[in-house]
């Protein structure tokens, strides 16, 4: 016999599948799924429909060189391009690449600060899309002492 | 249910400072527990900020931020009285939307 615990389990994952399968419109915002799973930052910058990104020194991206807790690191990141829409971190060697993607108006700043989770020392990527399609990127490599994935 | 969010607003002449911290739990999906089995992923997925009800910013989030996100962004153009709400939406369907105010500096 099943008891409560294990049949609302079976619940979820069914639903999480035929959610994955496409099969039901989980939900009705366009959260872009493909992307948030994609295990690189290529991939999920493909996935978003992105140009591949150039190196910019108009965008910034700060953070520490080392960090002792991977389960929070803060960054802040930016650019002084014009004609942001979009502003995307991502952590090249997290089990997915794609942190936060925030989609912002002329009446905020494209400067952002996040706390997030890494998983180990990796590169970290800031890119600001412009209205345009062109993509652009800084990079800052960052040293995890602990991993803020599990265990 | 979940716990209100955190907004503090530090208004710098026509420019606002925000901060959030917003109290979710934004488990990775990576973790396991005590018998070995993966504890899924639950964490916020889409965030809407609002100024004076217009929404200025949404953002899409994935596992990767962290626990009880803390975040910072700048509003330009605001005036003491202006009001900032910040919505969110978790993978569970589960919501909240709280508001601030700009004050006078």
């Amino acid at each position: 016999m099943l008891n409560r615990r294990q049949t609302l389990q079976h619940s979820w994952a069914v639903a999480t599948l035929l959610a994955t399968a496409g099969v039901v419109p989980f939900k009705a915002m366009a959260y872009e799924k493909a992307a948030f799973e994609a295990k690189s930052v290529a991939a999920a910058l493909k996935a978003l429909g992105a140009s591949a990104p150039v190196a910019s020194t108009e965008v910034t991206i700060t953070g520490p060189e080392i960090a002792d807790n991977g389960a929070n690191v803060l960054f802040a990141f930016g650019t002084t391009l014009p004609n942001v829409k979009r502003l995307l971190l991502l952590v090249d060697k997290n089990p997915s690449a794609l942190v936060g993607s925030f989609s912002i108006n002329p009446a905020v700043e494209p400067q952002l600060s996040l706390r997030i989770k890494m998983s180990q020392s990796s590169d970290v990527y800031a890119v600001a899309l412009t209205n345009d399609g062109k993509a652009y990127f800084a990079k800052r490599d960052v040293k995890v002492t602990l991993g803020g994935c599990g265990e | 249910m979940s716990e209100p969010s955190r907004i503090r607003i530090v208004p710098a002449g026509s420019n606002a400072t925000v901060r959030v911290l917003m109290n979710h739990e934004m488990e990775s999906g990576q973790r396991k527990d005590s018998h070995g089995k993966v504890i899924p992923a639950w964490h916020i997925q889409d965030v809407t900020v609002l100024l004076n009800g217009k929404p200025v910013m949404t953002a899409e989030w994935g596992t990767a931020v962290a626990k009880n996100p803390f975040w910072q962004f700048v509003l330009k153009g605001t005036k003491a009285g202006d009001k900032v709400a910040i919505q969110w939406r978790d993978n569970r369907g589960d919501s909240r939307s709280d508001e601030a105010t700009v004050g006078s500096i």
